[in-house]
């Protein structure tokens, strides 16, 4: 069914077809209306999830954490600084290989503080374990939450998902969303069997025990593992729900108009789409310009990405957060991608921070600069000089 | 009610619940008081357990001396993570999936509690799960090496507010934290001591009758971090009983009962001097002056505490 919503109504609305047991989530902006969404669900009585309205976002976690390792099927959601806030225990929930799934708002850090759209929380949270996939739309938000969720929980997997959608651009504003009838969507979800639960008081389970040096590299090499397993187990998903929405999810990214594009940009969440409009503008002039634009963050697809891009003369990298004293994040991981073998010109953008807008004619201007693009160059797109 | 003989049967039927094999120092309180909490609960319990000694020394992995389903997030967080199980307990429930009564216990140091985890506690308190929260109260960051902690006392010798030349220990009181968690106005809040088990679990029977927040702050004496002898938990800890500095009592829906009153009040130099974390005080003027305004308080808290078993009770 198609109807028009908003970022934050569908990612709501996923989460009421997956009617997780335990939700435990505290509001901040641009997060909250999926809370406040998720509550009234649960005061009307259309769920039957357990709401923990905790008082912080590092209660949010750890009652996740409780949550899963009990058993339960738990989401979450958040932004910013209250990523920040429960990044000490995410890393705890990818060691304890918990399936929470978590929308992630995406607000530029403080200080100074904003409210706007940005990676950097993304990014503190690059390493944690967790999985992550940006969203470019509602209705990407609203397919990858139902996908998350069998991707967080298949056995080889077991490990948290984070699907990120830019704060504002995508949260608040109103889109045309089409939402799977609630029957097909909670059979794709499928019924949730817990490994080992701590619920199972006949078999009792111990989570979280203390590792010393003989074990600890061991413990966190079979956490690797988890993330190894993830690039199978995200095709397998797409190509089911695509099947089953008619909507076409292949790959690890998507490539727009890349095949015979010589000047290219990578780019993850809302951009893409002002990047889209880009392409298809000076595409009718006949310039070979592409877009790549990235869905799974987390593990990196890095081997895929170099492929699709090597064809290119040159590329520029959007970053929406700055990695002090260095390139950007996603800047390193795919021209890290490309050691040992010959690749295009990479150029690093910084872009968009804490919400400053990106008019299709900045991305236009980045396909303009790449003619002549410098191997290495980090710049800042839309900043004041 | 259980006396010495209910609690030995019960150690036969329950006392695997937390097994021998775990590393906890020779003469801690802590082992007492976790085997009286768990054997004086019926039900099948599901633990959580803060980032602490008890944890450190009981979950060395690939081994664990827990025979209950067992979990250890981080240090600040026994309270939330607790309240995640329950709310996964009531869910699950709710949709059938379980059927039998589980309880849930936390186990926390002072640190974790007292300090870094009083957030996480408090809004567990005010949410109103269903879980009894243990205070392993030692007074101070043992497992960190004996750093202060907002319910060291004032005066106690702790590696971050030692006793120096100029500055005799920790110059602040510690904190009430039972009194904080009375404010929370939740079903059931005591103070126990490893010194006295049978009341320890009477109390533990009597909170388990809630549902709801419950919470024991038990006094756990630290051998190693109050210099005192390996073999001296219990006397050292009766002492703080009988001084009144940690008296006994309970509050029931808001109803204070103090559960052991001593017969005679022993003087605090009583269970000051035999500590080598108090030793300092009693070689200089300004340590002394200091023992006399830990009596003073001790004296002060005592009268209020009588008081409020009084208006409480009606008898005021």
């Amino acid at each position: 069914m198609k109807k028009v919503m908003t970022g934050h109504k569908a990612v709501a609305e996923a989460m009421r077809q997956v009617e997780p047991d335990v939700v435990a989530v505290y509001p901040i902006t641009p997060q909250s209306e999926i809370a406040e969404y998720y509550a009234q669900y649960v005061a009307d009585g259309i769920v039957r999830t357990e709401l923990v309205p905790v008082e912080s976002e590092h209660s949010a976690m750890s009652a996740c954490v409780g949550a899963a390792a009990a058993g339960a099927r738990v989401i979450t959601a958040t932004a910013s600084q209250g990523l920040a806030l429960m990044v000490e225990i995410l890393y705890i929930a990818a060691s304890m290989r918990l399936p929470i799934v978590m929308a992630l708002a995406n607000r530029a850090l403080s200080g100074p503080i904003n409210i706007h759209c940005g990676h950097s929380d993304a990014y503190l949270a690059r390493d944690s374990g967790a999985v992550q996939i940006f969203a470019e739309s509602a209705q990407e938000a609203y397919d990858y939450m139902l996908m998350a969720q069998r991707i967080a929980e298949h056995g080889d997997v077991r490990l948290p998902v984070i699907v990120n959608l830019d704060g504002f651009t995508l949260t608040h504003s109103s889109q045309v969303v089409e939402t799977l009838p609630d029957e097909e969507a909670k059979k794709f979800v499928g019924d949730y069997e817990p490994l080992y639960p701590l619920l199972d008081v006949d078999n009792p389970s111990v989570w979280g025990p203390f590792a010393m040096p003989d074990y600890y590299f061991e413990l966190k090499r079979a956490q690797q593992a988890g993330m190894e397993a993830v690039p199978e187990v995200f095709l397998s998903v797409q190509d089911e729900y695509s099947r089953l929405s008619g909507r076409p999810y292949k790959g690890f990214f998507e490539a727009y108009k890349l095949d015979d594009a010589e000047r290219a940009i990578v780019v993850m969440g809302s951009t893409a789409g002002t990047a889209k409009v880009a392409v298809d503008e000076l595409r009718s002039k006949g310039e070979k310009v592409g877009l790549l634009k990235v869905w799974l963050w987390r593990p990196f697809p890095r081997a895929e990405v170099a492929d699709a891009l090597s064809g290119a003369k040159a590329v520029a990298i959007m970053d929406r957060a700055l990695s002090f004293g260095n390139m950007g994040a996603l800047y390193l991981d795919i021209t890290s991608a490309f050691a040992g073998r010959e690749g295009p010109a990479f150029v690093n953008y910084i872009y968009g921070l804490g919400g400053r807008d990106v008019p299709v004619e900045h991305i236009v201007q980045v396909f303009e600069d790449l003619r002549d693009a410098k191997a290495g160059e980090l710049r800042y797109l839309g900043l004041r000089e | 009610m259980p006396n010495v003989k209910v609690l030995a049967q019960r150690q036969e039927q329950r006392g695997s619940r937390f097994t021998g094999g775990h590393s906890l120092c020779s003469g801690c309180a802590e082992p007492m008081i976790v085997r009286t909490v768990l054997n004086s609960i019926e039900d099948p319990v599901v633990v959580a357990n803060a980032t602490g000694c008890l944890e450190v020394a009981s979950s060395r992995y690939p081994t664990s001396a827990w025979n209950v389903p067992w979990i250890h997030s981080a240090f600040e967080n026994a309270a939330a993570t607790i309240a995640g199980v329950e709310a996964a307990y009531k869910a699950l429930v709710r949709k059938g999936k379980i059927t039998r009564r589980i309880r849930f216990v936390a186990f926390a140091g002072d640190g974790g509690t007292y300090d870094i985890g009083l957030q996480a506690l408090s809004g567990a308190l005010e949410r109103g799960h269903d879980f009894l929260y243990i205070v392993l109260n030692n007074e101070a960051y043992m497992n960190t090496g004996v750093q202060r902690s907002s319910a060291t006392p004032r005066g106690a010798h702790a590696t971050t507010s030692p006793a120096g030349s100029v500055i005799p220990g920790k110059p602040q009181d510690r904190k009430d934290l039972t009194e904080i968690v009375v404010a929370h106005r939740v079903p059931y809040v005591a103070q126990a001591s490893v010194s006295n088990l049978i009341d320890l679990a009477n109390k533990v029977e009597r909170a388990m009758k809630y549902e709801g927040p419950k919470l024991i702050n038990v006094y756990s004496t630290c051998p190693l971090g109050w210099r005192t002898p390996w073999d001296s938990a219990v006397k050292i800890a009766k002492l703080a009983v009988d001084t009144c500095y940690w008296p006994l009592y309970e509050v029931e829906n808001g109803v204070y009962r103090i559960t052991y009153k001593p017969k005679e009040k022993l003087p605090i130099e009583e269970w000051l001097k035999p500590q080598g974390r108090f030793r300092h005080l009693f070689k200089s003027d300004k340590g002394r002056e200091i023992i006399k305004e830990l009596q003073e308080a001790v004296d002060r808290h005592w009268e209020e505490l009588l008081m409020k078993e009084r208006c409480t009770q009606g008898k005021g």
